[in-house]
């Protein structure tokens, strides 16, 4: 019996790159994997897509009008306001999609072939981070555009804007490698979900994002103050121009150089949470 | 010279269940070692540990003459793994893993879907090439991540019960792929249930249990082992069995088998062909009416059954494939 497609031809092993060079390639291979997944299980970016709507919508009209900021408790200013914090909360929820993508891949057969090929060591964390933050990016996009239906504006400009949006998705990979250290810590993708909202909790509401801090007591205040999270709801403020006039900034230092604060914070964020997946990945026996 | 594959003293534990206790390998460059023993005996684990996808607590591996431990990333440009459960993704297309792997390989996007395409037709895939992993029946998958060890050629190879699950036309298929491998020059550790495969494909032969090496050499070394050739009658009336038994006695070495419920006589012997002639003679004179005889020599089955003391336990799908493959 010989098999339908005759010889199977030898293919040398090809020589490695190694390097920066194949670390990106390595890593855009694994995106590209993530990112054809995302596209065959739609409902998982549609799920996505619908929470932060609902809080875009329920924020601005049953809270718009009964919260005060900058003196002001008109409606609309409140949803002025309001828009960058939904839109730093929504990014931050990359980490559960991160944290549940790895800690399912890990237990999937699929990560035995993966650790088995000369891959650059980082890739398939990198992989599955940029994926995700795709994703983010496409939900900012409909999230802006629902924002801009119920009202919302930006005033100054739109390539400040568009700063705002890049700050932003910074923060969202910032939180993804932390997810992915939560998946590679976890047994399973239900638990690196819990796992990875819970705590987004807290942090997110001690901050500016729904209500200005100056109300919260001082040790919440100054929390919220040195909170990352605050200091890119702040900047994003600061580049959609959506700080009402009478607004008073505190004096703490990231929320007088937000922008700066919120680079910072992030770009830290990702050098350690890296770091620290990276080890756990390859020390993890899946 | 140690060969591609070399281990020595491997030792692996997970809590209190050793898997590994100091095994020693040593796989001729060019040459097919069959992997035996019954379930949780340790295969697995030590395809893991060589293939760099475990530590071991203890030993020393060296694959392609890199040592194992302490430079995992080249060994893994010198190795090739099917692992015991099919490494796909299931949301991808059959095309788009095995391209998936050929860039990590390193191959350019064009180089890489051309691999595919040719490893698709070889394994009988080509109609489901578009389709998700995930639609694909058991035996499919299996073959998918065969190809997908296989997108390109490396000097080791490690297939871990490459063949559970295929009917046997594609069993047949994949030994004929792994013998144009080993003619290649590949060096292969293969794990099988399938005695008759390590009798076909392996050069030699390792069984272990508890993980240990319990017994090694050529196939028909081990089989020497356990016993020569005998000579097993059916009669076809129960009361003709103690004159059978008999007649068998002047042919025989000493000791018998009697199977009441089947009929069975089973006699060592040596003396072959022409013996069984004279038996045959003798058993007709004496007007013992048989419905079945033969001259058997041991098979692996009954190595292995000697040597682990119990039946390789092979699941049901397997002996359900080995009646349909008849
Ligand atoms: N990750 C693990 N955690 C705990 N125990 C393990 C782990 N992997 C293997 N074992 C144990 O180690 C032993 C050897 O397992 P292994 O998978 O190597 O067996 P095997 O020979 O491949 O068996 P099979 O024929 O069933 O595939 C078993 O007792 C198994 O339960
Ligand atoms: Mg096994």
């Amino acid at each position: 019996m010989t098999a339908a497609g005759g010889t199977l031809s030898r293919r040398p092993v090809p020589r490695a790159r190694g390097g920066a060079v194949q670390s990106v390639r390595d890593s855009l291979v694994v995106a590209q994997r993530n990112l054809i997944r995302m596209m065959r299980i739609p409902e998982v970016v549609i799920f996505g897509l619908i929470q932060p709507i609902m809080f875009v919508v329920l924020f601005s009209y049953v809270f718009g009008g009964s919260i005060a900021v900058g003196g002001s408790t008109d409606p609309d200013t409140y949803r002025q306001f309001l828009m960058a914090g939904i839109f730093a909360q929504t990014v931050t929820f990359a980490t559960a999609g991160a944290g549940a993508g790895i800690a399912d891949d890990m237990h999937k057969g699929l990560i035995d072939r993966f650790r088995s090929l000369p891959m650059a060591r980082g890739a398939v964390l990198t992989g599955r981070t940029l994926a995700d933050l795709v994703q983010t990016a496409l939900t900012l996009v409909v999230l802006a555009i629902v924002a801009v239906i119920v009202g919302w504006r930006i005033h100054e400009g739109l390539l400040k804007a568009l700063a705002g949006f890049a700050l932003l998705l910074l923060l969202g990979y910032a939180f993804s490698w932390i997810g992915a250290l939560i998946g590679l810590s976890v047994r399973t993708p239900e638990a690196a979900t819990s796992g990875g909202l819970i705590w987004l909790f807290p942090l997110t509401f001690i901050s500016n994002a729904f209500v200005p801090a100056d109300n919260m007591p001082t040790v919440l205040r100054t929390i919220a103050e040195w909170n990352p999270f605050s200091a890119t709801v702040q900047a994003a403020r600061e580049l959609f121009g959506n700080l009402p006039a009478g607004y008073p900034v505190p004096s703490a230092w990231p929320m007088q150089h937000p922008v700066w604060a919120s680079l910072i914070w992030s770009l830290l964020i990702i050098t350690a949470f890296r770091a620290l997946s990276v080890r756990k990945y390859r020390s993890a026996t899946a | 010279m140690p060969g591609a594959i070399y281990a020595e003293g491997l030792v692996k534990t997970f809590g209190d269940v050793t898997a590994l206790d100091g095994v020693d390998l040593d796989v001729p460059e060019g040459t097919v070692l069959g992997l035996l023993g019954p379930n949780g005996a340790g295969k697995t684990t030590a395809v893991r540990v060589l293939t760099t996808l475990i530590r071991p607590d203890r030993g020393k591996a060296v694959v392609a003459g890199i040592d194992v431990l302490k430079k995992p990333n080249e060994v893994r440009h010198a190795i090739g793994l099917s692992g015991q459960f099919a490494a796909v993704d299931e949301y991808l297309t059959g095309r788009e893993n095995l391209s998936m792997v050929g860039r990590l390989y390193q191959m350019s996007s064009r180089e890489a879907k051309a691999r595919a395409g040719e490893l698709l037709e070889r394994f009988h895939l080509a109609d489901a090439a578009d389709r998700p992993a995930k639609t694909y029946s058991g035996g499919m998958r299996r073959r998918l991540d065969l190809a997908a060890a296989l997108v390109v050629s490396p000097p080791v190879m490690f297939m871990d019960e490459p063949t559970t699950g295929l009917d046997p036309r594609n069993r047949q298929a994949l030994w004929e792929v792994i013998q144009e491998l080993v003619a290649g020059g590949t060096t292969l550790l293969l794990t099988t249930q399938y005695l008759e495969e390590a009798d076909h494909l392996a050069h030699d032969i390792c069984v272990i249990d508890h993980g240990k090496v319990i017994a090694r050499g050529t196939s028909d070394q081990l089989k020497a082992r356990t016993g020569g050739e005998r000579v097993e009658l059916v009669v076809h009336e129960r009361q003709h069995i103690p004159l059978a038994v008999e007649v068998m006695r002047p042919f025989g070495k000493g000791g018998f088998t009697v199977e009441e419920h089947t009929r069975k006589v089973i006699v060592p012997v040596s003396g072959g062909a022409r013996l069984l002639a004279e038996v045959i003679r003798e058993l007709d004179t004496r007007g013992i009416e048989i419905d079945d005889i033969g001259l058997r020599r041991p098979t692996l089955d009954d190595v292995f059954i000697s040597l682990t003391g119990h039946v390789a336990e092979a699941g049901e799908e397997t002996l359900e494939q080995e009646g349909a493959g008849k």
